[in-house]
């Protein structure tokens, strides 16, 4: 029990945080504890959680990455052009195709950053500009609506009528959420290879000197970020039923907020699934309560970043380490090493 | 098996048989650098043995050599457990239960102590399954060898220094090692703590498993190992036996020059006073400290690392602030509350922490030297001007004899002794009338070590007043004017020198 | 003329050498291609469009100096765009006077500072991660921003504000003169002044700068206030230049402007890093853009042949570093 405790004490916060969040809003607005409005949750942000445990994986192992919104864009229009060649596709296809293209970019984000020593910030920024430009290049930012049906049919997994007739269902993206969190879950906490990531993002130099394989390991971290950004791809077209190339663009920074928020420490080493859950979760609530709640949407925004803005300091000051005061420099310092 | 090699000493322990490791003729050039020449080097089975040398004298290329990161030059002989290998991957060394564990001990701050402690099982590139109890049990059983107690589930980034080294060992038996090598192993560790670390030491000693400390602090060296071999500029200095050995003896076989040690201690009593302390005291750190440094006297404190002495520093330098008692610097009452304070006020602190603390390792040597001072050096407009910088770092540069290429080089390209004598300079630069001086010889090569108190009994000479703060016995009984003895937060116990031998104050210290 | 050469690297970094070089190798194929590259108007268009980035550069330079980063300097120049085009609105729209459109800068310059300052007091005091408190910041301001302006633009100032964002004086556009007074100014504080060098050591080791005696916190501080002071200049002048505010204007460049300070050789860590090399890389990255607009590429081909070209340089640098390293190995020996 005290390993929970000092071991999760960003998490259990949250926790503690959200419970009581949801326990006001489920006094203050009807409508909060309904299944209508907990499935709409989940399947608006079924996406960004995929995403969200790919990029806690390489947070954990020490890199940060910028590009992996832009690279589901891309793994989207790549695709179409796929599935047209192989005849139409299906979801087997579709997730073999989309799952290779992604780690694909992601292992270019890798390579880069493992042969050439440029720290993950630098090369991520750089492929961002670099496959969002050549997306809009080669597209001429056209939309695509023609896509093939399998792909687009809503499939429930889950439907329930309330007494009073409203409908409430789970659409398949929540699914392959549950899924790629259990997966991430069962390679970073139940695996060696997730013990060797969390060590090279601890301690790169002793990782090496332990004989990990650190190429191996960038690539573990930056590939399973592609994969999550191919899957999150092929699950955002099939909520939307549309292909737009900038349509994900800018939502890197809004997962990234989430995901340091749920306790992954910039820098490495350190973040659980948990935590990464409960950040994406409660920057949705606080976004659920506060449309319950009538606020102004375009008040939104304003509110949820000054309430990261009052966590992240609340949190330093009680919880403050002075060793880790150190900024980027001691986040990404080590990142560089010699052979 | 043979028992014998060049420069051995006599076998003299009894129940100790057959040599864990056996290197003959150990050559190893780097693109024509001999870093090693005909080396020989040998450890029994369950010895406590110690490799001593100054910095660059090829201590850690025969480490790695050992542990297989070199691959040796021709004609060497590897002999491991009886086994003969002409050079030895890292994988083997790990194999065959040889473990280094490094200065910086190569942990995981963010893992618990289990997690440390089994980390190695999970090296490797074939996906496996682990679980979290069993490796929990496993690093227990590790611990429990050592006869140590830890919380398993604790943060290892919330143990102090000394239980993180508790932690290193527990891995390497846990990796099934035989052989260790401590790289530096006591150079964090308080007297306390350091006879802990030779408990646990010897616990493993009589359970078969050998261990080579590598250090270049004496006193420690001769106390804790049986033999060591000593290394000079790549070559085999001798194996000696340590019953009949002196720090002085060594240090001027590690060094080939011999040092004298001289009490330098003189009365300065009737000078003034620059620095009178009044019953200073903060909780959970020092307590009702009174003392007093005059000018041109150097004042040493000892104690061993918690004793308080680096917490009475940081209140001197306005770091933290004292809960009650006065401060006097020349009669006027001070109570520094920044850095800032305390260097105008006349104060400067050698920090004990040269590497993240007293100089920025990355930057200059001419930014180092002015970062206390730049409003000393500003020109036209309240700007900083590169003429005045220049001429104030090449004074400096010049007064203390520091030996570098450039100043725009970064301080990291010096030697440790260059390094400290340059954080000299950044303190002196302010012109202080009190200078403390924390730990100043820690990572300073023994040879280099009398140049810094040369420059120190200089200063004093010229009238600053002095407080050497130090955990080396040694160190303050031959080069302070007073000691005193600070422990658990109180100056218990004043030292002459000039009266008193230095056996009374270790037994005093160590007591 | 070596030694000339070797002064010369002494004074401007043999980065600002290399990448001047480089500037010069671009400026030549790209007139051989286009004859319009040589052209005024082509050097004109160039000049208005290269402040605005070049001033958000700067604004991001400081604090990547520091140790840190500024992900919300896009936002805090269209705050502060926003204030002025609001004061100026209040004193009657286009019918504004310039006594009004001073008070709109100086609340705009007012609003900018707060911004970074408070950012500023974030990282200092509790010792919060740079990325993470601008980024909330950044969400913040964007939320402030569209809940202000309900998603939509404001225009309508009086005409003389857009002179300013258009018009020359001595034939310079006077956008240029204002991005080339602050780089100069940006300089001089870097360089030669007290809080410039306390920004490159706190950059370097934050710890041993505080145990030296230097100001930490209020330096932190600053920086971050005076980065939020040059994003407000930059929101001046994109009110100026396109003549309306809209949150989320420029918001593709935020990114740009970390890319342009590491192709200028700021060290990502903190503690390296000099406005010279930074104002040529952006050079380069405005010629790269008008060059291949002339060719018939669009922005989007510019956008990804910046990113390609950082990885292309970061490569280069690796290498030249193992080489530097292999040769003086040798040279030891």
């Amino acid at each position: 029990m005290r390993r929970l405790v000092t071991g999760y004490t960003v998490e259990l916060r949250l926790l503690a945080v959200l419970l009581a969040m949801c326990v006001c809003l489920s006094i203050l607005s009807e409508h909060f504890l309904t299944a209508g409005n907990l499935t709409a949750l989940l399947n608006n942000n079924a996406v960004n959680l995929i995403w969200a445990v790919g990029l806690l994986v390489v947070l954990i192992s020490g890199g940060i990455d910028i590009s992996f919104a832009v690279a589901a864009s891309v793994v989207q229009y790549v695709a179409v052009y796929c599935f047209g060649a192989l005849g139409g596709g299906n979801w087997f296809f579709g997730f073999v195709v989309c799952g290779m293209l992604g780690i694909g970019l992601g292992l270019i984000n890798a390579y880069l950053i493992h042969s050439f020593r440029i720290i993950s910030i630098v090369v991520t920024i750089a492929t961002f500009n670099a496959f969002f430009g050549l997306l809009m290049f080669f597209t001429s930012g056209r939309f695509i609506y023609n896509l093939p049906s399998w792909w687009v049919d809503r499939i429930f997994i889950f439907e329930h009528q309330a007494a009073d007739g409203t409908w409430s269902e789970l659409n398949l993206s929540v699914a392959v959420m549950a899924a790629c969190v259990f997966a991430t879950w069962v390679i970073i906490a139940g695996t060696n290879v997730g013990r060797q990531i969390y060590a090279f993002g601890d301690n790169p130099e002793g990782a090496r000197r332990a004989g990990v394989n650190i190429a191996f390991m960038q690539a573990v971290a930056f590939g399973w970020m592609g994969l999550m950004a191919g899957i999150a791809g092929l699950m955002q077209v099939n909520i939307v039923k549309e292909v737009v190339p900038n349509a994900l663009i800018g939502r890197e920074l809004d997962v990234l907020a989430a995901v340091v928020l749920g306790g992954a420490r910039l820098g490495g080493g350190k973040g659980s699934i948990l935590g990464c859950i409960l950040g994406v979760m409660f920057v949705a609530i606080t976004q659920n309560g506060l449309n319950l709640l009538g606020v102004s949407p375009f008040a939104f925004q304003m509110i949820i970043g000054s309430v990261i803005l009052i966590a992240i300091s609340t949190s330093n000051l009680s919880l403050g380490d002075a060793f880790e005061r150190l900024p980027l420099a001691a986040a990404f310092k080590r990142r560089t090493l010699r052979r | 098996m043979t028992a014998s090699a060049a420069g051995e000493a006599p076998e003299s322990e009894s129940g100790v048989s057959g040599w864990a490791l056996m290197l003959r003729n150990v050559n190893k050039a780097f693109e024509g650098v001999q870093a090693l020449e005909d080396v020989s080097f040998s450890v029994r089975i369950g010895e406590i043995h110690c490799l001593a040398g100054e910095n660059g004298c090829g201590k850690s290329t025969l480490i790695k050599i050992v542990t297989g990161v070199y691959s040796p030059d021709s004609g060497t002989e590897i002999e491991v457990f009886g086994e003969r290998h002409a050079s030895i991957t890292p994988a083997q060394a790990r194999t065959l239960g040889i473990s280094v564990i490094w200065q910086d001990l190569a942990l995981f701050p963010h893992m618990t102590v289990a997690e440390n402690i089994a980390f190695d099982e999970s090296v490797g590139l074939i996906p496996k399954f682990f679980s979290q109890g069993s490796s929990y049990r496993r690093a227990e059983k590790a611990l429990n060898r050592l006869r140590v107690d830890l919380d398993l589930s604790a943060s290892l980034n919330s143990l102090p220094i000394a239980k993180r080294q508790i932690v290193a060992i527990a891995r390497a038996l846990h990796a099934n090692a035989k052989l260790i090598f401590m790289d530096e192993p006591t150079s964090s560790l308080t007297q306390s703590e350091t006879d802990n670390l030779l408990r646990i030491v010897k616990t493993l000693s009589t359970e078969g498993v050998s261990v080579v400390f590598v250090s270049h602090r004496l006193a420690e060296v001769i106390e804790i190992s049986s033999r060591l071999t000593v290394l000079r500029n790549g070559r085999l200095v001798g194996v000696y036996d340590t019953s009949d050995m002196t720090q002085t003896r060594l240090g001027s076989l590690m060094t080939g020059q011999e040092l004298v040690s001289e009490v330098s201690a003189r009365d300065c009593s009737g000078n003034p006073p620059v620095l009178e302390i009044e019953g200073l005291s903060r909780s959970g750190e020092y307590s009702d400290v009174s003392l007093k440094v005059r000018s041109g006297e150097i004042v040493g404190v000892i104690g061993l690392i918690g004793a308080g002495r680096t917490e009475l520093a940081h209140s001197l330098i306005g770091m933290t602030a004292p809960d009650s008692g006065s401060l006097r610097l020349n009669g006027r009452r001070i109570s520094p509350r920044s850095v800032r304070d305390a260097i105008s006020a006349g104060i400067a602190y050698v920090s004990e922490d040269r590497l993240t603390l007293g100089l920025i390792q990355q930057q200059s040597i001419s930014a180092n030297v002015v970062i206390t001072v730049l409003s000393k050096i500003l020109g036209l407009m309240g700007l900083i001007s590169p003429k005045r910088q220049g001429s104030l770092v090449s004074k400096w540069i010049d007064e203390l004899a520091i030996q570098i290429g450039h100043p725009d080089h970064a301080v990291s390209t010096l030697s440790g002794g260059n390094q400290q004598r340059v954080v000299l300079a950044k303190w002196l630069t302010t012109s202080p009338r009190l200078l403390i001086l924390d730990s100043p010889t820690v990572g300073v090569d023994v040879g280099a070590r009398a140049g810094i108190f040369r420059i120190a009994r200089k200063l004093a000479d010229e009238g600053i007043a002095i407080l050497l703060i130090s955990d080396e016995v040694h160190e303050v009984h031959y080069n302070s004017d007073r000691v005193l003895h600070m422990r658990n937060g109180r100056i218990v116990w004043e030292h002459d020198p000039a009266s008193a031998s230095l056996s009374q104050l270790e037994a005093r210290v160590y007591a | 003329m070596n030694e000339a050469v070797a002064a010369l690297k002494r004074r401007v970094g043999p980065e600002t050498l290399a990448l001047a070089g480089f500037l010069a190798c671009l400026v030549v194929a790209f007139s051989a291609f286009s004859p319009r590259f040589l052209s005024v108007a082509n050097f004109n268009s160039m000049a208005f469009q290269l402040p605005v980035l070049g001033l958000l550069t700067l604004a991001m330079l400081a604090p990547i100096l520091s140790g840190g980063l500024n992900l919300a300097i896009i936002f805090t120049a269209n705050m502060s765009g926003l204030t002025l085009a609001w004061v100026l609105i209040q004193a009657g729209g286009t019918e504004a006077g310039v006594a009004a459109f001073f008070v709109g800068c100086v609340a705009a310059v007012a609003v900018g500072a707060t911004a970074g300052g408070l950012m500023g007091l974030v990282v200092a005091y509790t010792g919060a991660h740079p990325i993470l408190v601008s980024l909330a910041m950044m969400i913040f301001l964007r939320g402030l921003g569209e809940f202000l302006t309900r998603g939509g633009d404001i225009s309508g100032f009086p005409e003389f504000v857009g002179r300013i964002g258009h018009g020359s004086l001595l034939g310079i556009p006077v956008p240029l003169l204002v991005f080339g007074a602050v780089a100069f100014g940006w300089h001089v504080m870097l360089k030669y002044s007290r809080h410039g060098f306390s920004v490159y050591m706190i950059g370097s080791n934050i710890r041993a700068s505080e145990y030296s005696g230097l100001p930490t916190a209020r330096t932190l501080t600053l920086i971050y206030t005076l980065s939020g002071v040059l994003c407000a200049i930059a929101g001046i002048l994109m009110v100026s230049r396109f003549n309306s505010v809209r949150v989320g204007h420029g918001e593709a460049l935020l990114l740009v402007t970390v890319l342009a300070c590491f192709l200028g050789g700021v060290d990502p860590f903190g503690g390296f890093g000099r406005v010279a090399p930074v104002a040529v890389a952006l050079v380069i990255l405005q010629v790269l853009s008008s060059g291949l607009n002339l060719l018939g590429a669009n922005q989007h081909l510019s956008t990804a042949v910046w990113g390609l070209f950082l990885i292309l340089v970061m490569v280069l640098r690796h290498m030249l570093s193992r080489a530097r390293i292999f040769l003086k190995k040798r040279k030891e020996i």
